[in-house]
């Protein structure tokens, strides 16, 4: 479904992405494991269409997305929620995931709003409330709903365990779960890699830019290396 | 009595203030461009005004192609000037938006001449003046005032319940989360160009009503005050916008009336200083300072 070929992409000088390549079949969980700085959230915004890359190729769906511009990208079935959540905070509930729906024909917004608010029900409680007066879980579950509206095929979250506590977490993980099982193929980006690959299939450790490891996500738990490096030992 | 057609000659050129404060603010909100050019779509617009009306287009219709113009001409500048310098530094392109300005002014005096041309604008409103048990009230002040608040109600309305209008406050609040909403930020840009430039097209019939001249610099003062007004209001706040604008327009009205007629200017900039040295963000800004 997605395979990136040999990608680098530069900050200015700085080489942050170094010759990275990877895949994403139907129906998998993926997780992008590593440090903060390794590089995990440029490449979900490389894979957006928000930075460029210098070399390499994406392509999504047997499509070249590499040289697409953000809104083709998500009109493709590929929905970001960055990192940092970034609802629209001034803007109600509803609003914002109306905003998630912006490639769709209107008609087709309600139904998705009514599944949205099954997934959520707190968000059908707070709709008519702007989202800058969310709690930090409320607000992740806004910023998945909304990328959900778009109806993506493959739904990247970045950090969605972020500043969360242990309960709102465990929340969070079945929710995505539950995206999973219900269609949505998932790559997932996270600090708390205990959590991601207790529910990935798939794993991709990465280090200050490039891909040091990959495998099955059980063998990662496992592996010694990634216990010491990620897992607290 | 004269209390009240005080007020009435401050709230009407406090609305004009208000229709084109409201172009710099959102263009603001979207691009964090002052776009200094803006005063002198004012200008063209009154231009297109006149010699629609001199060549004999019926009145209704020349206001029409003024507003349409002023729209045109703003989106061709956002594209052909701007838009090159999205991801520039800001300070090249608040540069860039001086220039343009400047271009317009001396594009204006090379076509049009240096001088002022007088404006027809008993042709569009009615100039004389009503009477009720000794008030003076200007028919010109209560259309101004009318047509500034319908224009206002459709801009809220087009902002606040649209699609394109939800978009540009996405776009405002937050580009890159704008964009991947698969919002086109490109056309959002280009649509608030369009909608500030409707808004300083109305404002420049209003304005040419009120102050019957035509002159290729008429647009810079008004352009600085109602950038004042932004200001005051809160740049990138529409409803500091249109408070601000007010907010100047009465506030200059009672300098004349208090005989400092000559002061009037100086009082709008002092204003500015008081503003930015005080609340820099306004009646209705937004702080700086973002949630983490």
């Amino acid at each position: 479904m997605l395979q990136v070929d040999n990608l680098n992409v530069y900050y200015g000088n700085i080489h942050a992405i170094k010759d990275i390549s990877f895949d994403i079949k139907q129906g998998e969980i993926v997780t992008l494991i590593g440090a903060n700085g390794a590089g995990k959230s440029t490449i979900l915004k490389t894979l957006s269409g928000l930075l460029r890359s210098k070399t390499g190729s994406i392509k999504f769906m047997d499509q070249d997305i590499h040289h697409m511009v953000p809104n083709a990208i998500v009109k493709n079935g590929l929905a970001h929620v960055p990192e940092g959540r970034h609802v629209f905070a001034q803007m109600t509930v509803e609003e914002n995931l109306e905003m998630g729906a912006y490639t769709r024909k209107s008609s087709e917004i309600a139904p998705s709003l009514e599944h949205i608010y099954d997934l959520f029900p707190r968000l059908k409680e707070r709709r008519r409330q702007t989202a800058g007066t969310l709690s930090g879980g409320e607000q992740q579950m806004l910023a998945m709903g909304r990328a959900m509206m778009s109806k993506p095929t493959l739904l990247m979250l970045d950090e969605p365990s972020m500043g969360l506590a242990p309960i709102l977490i465990e929340q969070i993980f079945d929710i995505i779960k539950e995206l999973h099982k219900q269609g949505t193929t998932i790559l997932l980006v996270e600090q708390n890699a205990q959590m991601a690959l207790s529910i990935a299939d798939r794993g991709y450790v990465l280090e200050t830019g490039r891909i040091v490891l990959s495998a099955p996500a059980r063998d990662l738990l496992e592996d010694d290396a990634v216990r010491k490096a990620y897992l607290g030992g | 009595m004269l209390f009240i057609s005080q007020l009435l000659n401050g709230l009407q050129l406090g609305s004009i203030y208000a229709l084109v404060a409201l172009g710099y603010s959102m263009v603001y909100g979207i691009i964090m461009l002052l776009n200094f050019a803006h005063g002198d779509i004012i200008m063209i617009g009154g231009y297109i005004a006149l010699f629609s009306i001199a060549s004999g287009v019926h009145p209704a219709l020349a206001v029409v192609m003024a507003i349409v113009g002023c729209m045109l001409l703003a989106m061709l500048i956002e594209k052909a000037a701007y838009k090159p310098l999205r991801s520039a530094p800001r300070i090249s392109l608040l540069i860039t938006a001086i220039g343009v300005s400047m271009l317009l002014q001396n594009v204006a005096q090379l076509l049009f001449g240096a001088g002022a041309r007088s404006f027809p604008s008993s042709s569009i409103i009615n100039a004389q003046n009503l009477s009720f048990g000794g008030i003076q009230i200007s028919i010109t002040a209560i259309v101004t005032i009318i047509v500034t608040i319908i224009s206002m109600l459709v801009l809220t309305f087009l902002v606040q319940k649209t699609k394109m209008g939800k978009a540009m406050r996405a776009v405002s609040e937050d580009l890159g989360a704008a964009q991947l909403m698969g919002i086109n930020v490109n056309h959002v840009v280009s649509f608030t160009f369009a909608v500030g430039a409707a808004l300083a097209g109305i404002g420049a019939i209003l304005y040419c009503c009120r102050y019957p001249l035509v002159s290729p610099t008429m647009g810079s003062l008004l352009g600085l005050k109602a950038f004042v007004a932004a200001v005051l209001g809160g740049i990138g706040s529409i409803p500091g916008a249109m408070v601000g604008g007010l907010a100047i327009g009465l506030a200059e009205v009672l300098v004349t009336a208090v005989g400092l007629s000559a002061w009037t200017d100086g009082v709008v900039f002092a204003i500015l200083i008081i503003v930015l040295t005080f609340r820099p963000t306004g009646f209705f800004g937004r702080s700086m300072m973002e949630k983490v």
